[in-house]
């Protein structure tokens, strides 16, 4: 659960700093990161919950397919974290449930 | 949006069915879901395998960038990233989404170059954090700088799990262990096995995991030896320390846009388990529908290049627009040469299935 510094073959070229919220916590990634990898670069591990057995969930593909790691990000549920960009001021929950989309609100 | 040709998915097999298409004078958009095009091998940072003139000794991430580039200067392909393809109506039109926008695209061929995703392993608690695709891996690793845990078990020993454990290394993680239940190595390539033993990762082979510990998130697991029958043998049990667990125990092709489309899926588990039924000319079973790439059976990102060559022109050349048959055989025979390695028997059978499967529907 961390950045890499010093890699022998890649240099990482991170963007400006960004400031995200995590279950209310303010929390720091770089532009270029997804919400996915900013959690993890964060030491999030667990991103949800499942809908039957409340079992614990992290990101499994990271390539958009799999839906292990659906969240909330602004109010709206089940957005798939790994492959949205984090954008600044970002609020990102976890899902309780399949998520409820507020329309009557 | 009206276009000859529809190309959906961006990697090796996407970006060259793209240009091919294109250099044939087709107009062409490609979706790509990702903000970027290059598919899995904007991760790939080792050498690649296969042929010099196909770009072995070239990283995986450079050959990403340069047919990326190709695909951009080309005046008759339109790129739209971050954008995917989400289903077929009845009118032929194809759903584009892109960041919460719907574009519906009518085009006349359409070349599905999906990818693949990688299998889960079937066992308690693979399910909680921690127990992540190795490709996932890479991805958070390569593409975005940030590893996900610090101490590692790669369950899988083919060339995904071999390159992973050295590419751990290199980043600074620790690799317990990689486990495999093969008796002997099979689809490795030795380079990458010389690499990871020399840097002293143990390989453990007729070993599988047997037990997941954690609550919330991987505590531990338990590796064992297996017998013939794959079951552990008592006493050979080693508990591990680790907070990480990579699986990678095979890929099978993304077949969702075909099943929805009524492209004829098979079961051919060789190629990573159903595949669509098509021809050396990758034509299916759906007139205007083409297939390329990991989306029509698992191999590599060169054989994925090759075979997105031939679906671009050969949809070309369906439209009516002149392209070289020469060139189209020539890449045939690259194909044919790259799958004849003694390593990929196994691949060999399942190739024979499904081109028996065509030529039984009389696929051209
Ligand atoms: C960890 C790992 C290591 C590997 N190492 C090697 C190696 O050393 N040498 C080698 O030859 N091969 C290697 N491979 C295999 C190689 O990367 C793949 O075979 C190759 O990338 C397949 O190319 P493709 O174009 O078919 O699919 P992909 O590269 O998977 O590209 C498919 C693209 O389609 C996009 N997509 C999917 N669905 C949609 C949709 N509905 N709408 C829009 N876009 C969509 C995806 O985002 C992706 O970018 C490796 C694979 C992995 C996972």
């Amino acid at each position: 659960m961390k950045r890499i510094e010093n890699h022998p073959i890649l240099t990482f070229k991170r963007g400006k700093k960004i400031k995200f919220y995590f279950e209310g916590k303010e929390m720091w990634g770089y532009e270029g990161d997804t919400i996915a990898s900013a959690l993890v670069a964060n030491g999030v591990k667990v991103f949800r919950e499942s809908i039957k057995l409340h079992r614990p969930r992290g990101f499994y593909c990271a390539i958009g397919n799999c839906s292990s790691c659906l969240m909330t990000v602004d109010g709206v549920p089940n957005i798939r974290t790994c492959i949205t960009p984090l954008k600044e001021g970002m609020h990102i929950e976890r899902i309780k449930g399949k998520g409820a989309l507020h329309y009557e609100d | 949006m009206k276009t000859d040709v529809l190309v959906i998915g961006g990697g090796p097999a996407g970006m060259n069915a793209a240009i091919e298409a294109a250099r044939a004078g087709a107009s062409v958009i490609l979706v790509e879901r990702q903000a970027h095009l290059g598919g899995q091998l904007v991760k790939q940072t080792h050498k690649f395998f296969g042929w010099a003139e196909k770009g072995a000794g070239t990283r995986g991430i450079q050959l990403a960038e340069e047919w990326a580039r190709a695909v951009e200067e080309h005046k008759n392909i339109t790129v739209l990233l971050s954008s995917e393809a989400i289903g077929l109506y009845d009118d032929g039109a194809w759903m584009i989404e892109q960041e919460g926008k719907l574009i519906p695209v009518y085009p006349k061929k359409i070349i599905i170059a999906v990818g693949a995703q990688e299998k889960t392993l079937p066992i308690e608690n693979a399910d909680i954090p921690g127990v992540y695709g190795a490709g996932a891996i890479q991805t958070m690793m390569h593409v975005y700088g940030v590893l996900p845990g610090e101490k590692y078990l790669i369950v899988g020993a083919g060339n995904i799990g071999v390159i992973l454990a050295y590419q751990l290394a290199q980043a600074g993680a620790e690799v317990k262990a990689v486990v495999d239940v093969l008796p002997k190595l099979g689809g490795a390539y030795w380079v990458h096995v010389t690499k990871i033993r020399r840097m002293g990762i143990p390989l453990y082979m007729k070993h599988t995991v047997i037990e997941i510990k954690g609550d919330q998130w991987v505590e531990s697991a338990t590796i064992a030896e297996i017998d013939e029958k794959f079951q552990p043998i008592p006493g050979t049990e080693k508990e591990l320390d680790v907070d990480t667990i990579a699986i990678s125990i095979g890929l099978s092709p993304l077949t969702d846009l075909m099943y929805q489309a009524g492209v004829e899926l098979i079961w051919i588990p060789e190629l990573g388990g159903l595949v669509p039924v098509h021809s050396e000319n990758m034509r299916t079973t759906k007139p205007n529908i083409y297939v390329a790439g990991d989306a029509s059976g698992i191999e590599e990102a060169t054989t994925a290049a090759l075979e997105g060559k031939i679906a671009g022109a050969v949809a070309a050349k369906d439209l009516g627009l002149t392209v070289n048959d020469s060139d189209i055989e020539e890449w045939k025979n690259e194909l044919g040469q790259l799958r004849d390695a003694p390593l990929l028997e196994k691949l060999r059978h399942g190739l024979h299935k499904l081109h028996e499967a065509a030529k039984e529907r009389g696929l051209q």
